[in-house]
């Protein structure tokens, strides 16, 4: 055997062996989370699980744990998945379907590509400029943020699967009707015309061919790092409030202001939601809190969604590429969308 | 030789922005480096996700960042 050889092995090995301990760390990380906080904080510090600082220091501590690690874990391994999908794949899938079926396909390849909502508008006029018809263009930019592994990943987290399948069924649903909607309503001439003018120079590679195991996995460490700083801060919000409405809140406060059976509770709850811009992450340790104290799940859904899928800062992006006239529809039907499902889960749930 | 970064100003797009003049110094080649901000532009490279790496108008990197000795060697072989 060479030298040559003999390192190749040995990197192999440290890649794959590397790969098996961070997993067994992780998992022992995660069992071990609730014992030890309730070790330290109630046993040693002497806080008391029974009062309202007690209750919301545990919850502050574990869920922030929690979270972390259950993100961090997520992330990699979706990064890494990913790496073998790419937005030019996508788009070459999606060229030339048909309404409907492209529908289904955009929202169902919205899930699984990568794509960040800075990349929104150079996406939109990517699908658009290449001849993916306009409305299912739109069922692709509504699931891609609203139905994602980090979404998918807590829901499952914190409610079970359960309401993690009903979300991402309500979400998929909701872009395929919205997108085929707005590709009925015949809008194109309320996009800006410098979309359809744009002209694709040249054949687009495809870059993600080529990447060896070890780029993929320092792609995987590289993305988590940047996603956790990026959201870290939402994740601190969302938690430090959900923390306070555990802990001093008191249990069944929703129930009468916004349980089931009040029609109002999904309105106000989307009408709160849409300008807010926070992620998945930011947001569900809120929701986690505001469900724990009675708020109905489909309100609670509702209000997750119309916070992810729509917000200001967006808004503003696809500006850049859709008359207002076509952002207020792409808007109305969005947020009539959620509505409905948030109503129809508060019946059935 | 011409070298632009596309993106419209996300985090990804200044960091590749600076490992890309890192890559640069260290490789000792001469190039301008410009900045593509415009979203028609941007999107007129074919690329649709951000940041993008275009090396005399040819598409390199898009949708991630690389790490500068990848640059290094995109610089040199190019």
């Amino acid at each position: 055997m060479t030298v040559e050889v003999q390192e190749i092995r040995r990197d192999q090995w440290r890649l794959w062996g590397g790969l098996v301990a961070a997993i067994v760390g992780w998992w022992f990380l995660y069992s071990v989370n609730r014992p030890f906080w309730e070790w330290l904080l109630f046993d040693t510090v002497g806080f008391d699980a029974d009062t309202h600082l007690g209750a919301a220091v545990e919850f502050f501590f574990y869920d922030t744990t929690k979270i972390a690690l259950l993100l961090g874990g997520i992330i990699f391994a979706v990064t890494v998945l990913r790496s073998f999908m790419s937005v030019e794949r996508t788009r070459a899938l999606l060229g030339g379907r048909r309404e409907g079926v492209g529908n289904v396909a955009a929202a169902g390849l919205g899930v699984v590509t990568p794509f960040c909502s800075c990349s929104a508008v150079p996406g939109f006029i990517g699908f658009v400029a290449a001849g993916v018809p306009l409305g299912i263009t739109m069922s692709f930019l509504i699931a891609s943020p609203m139905v994602n592994e980090v979404a998918i990943v807590l829901l499952y987290g914190l409610f079970g699967w359960k309401v993690a399948a009903v979300y991402v069924t309500a979400g998929l649903a909701l872009a395929i009707v919205a997108g085929w909607v707005i590709g009925r309503l015949r809008l194109e001439r309320f996009v800006e015309p410098f979309v359809f003018e744009t002209t694709l120079r040249g054949q687009p590679v495809d870059l993600t061919s080529g990447l060896t195991w070890s780029d993929r996995f320092a792609m995987g460490r590289e993305e988590v790092v940047s996603i956790l700083r990026k959201i870290w801060p939402y994740l601190a919000v969302g938690i430090g409030i959900g923390a306070a409405i555990h802990g001093w809140v008191p249990e069944d406060f929703f129930v009468d202001a916004a349980g089931p059976d009040n029609p109002l509770a999904v309105p106000v709850a989307v009408g709160i939601g849409v300008p807010l811009y926070s992620n998945a992450a930011g947001v569900l340790p809120l929701v986690e809190a505001l469900h724990a104290k009675g708020l109905a799940m489909g309100t609670v859904l509702a209000f997750m969604m119309s916070v992810v899928a729509l917000s200001v800062p967006e808004m503003v992006l696809l500006r850049r590429v859709l008359k207002p006239r076509l952002l207020g529809i792409f808007v109305g039907v969005v947020a009539v969308g959620i509505l409905m499902v948030g109503l129809l889960f508060n019946l059935i749930l | 030789m011409k070298i632009k970064v596309l993106g419209p100003g996300c985090a990804n797009c200044t960091t590749l922005e600076k490992r890309t003049n890192e890559a640069l110094q260290l490789s000792g080649v001469e190039a301008t480096v410009e900045k593509v901000t415009d979203f028609a532009e941007i999107a007129s490279y074919g690329i649709m996700s951000t940041p993008g790496l275009v090396i005399d108008e040819q598409v390199v990197v898009s949708g991630r960042v690389p790490k500068v000795q990848e640059i290094q060697s995109l610089l040199t072989g190019a």
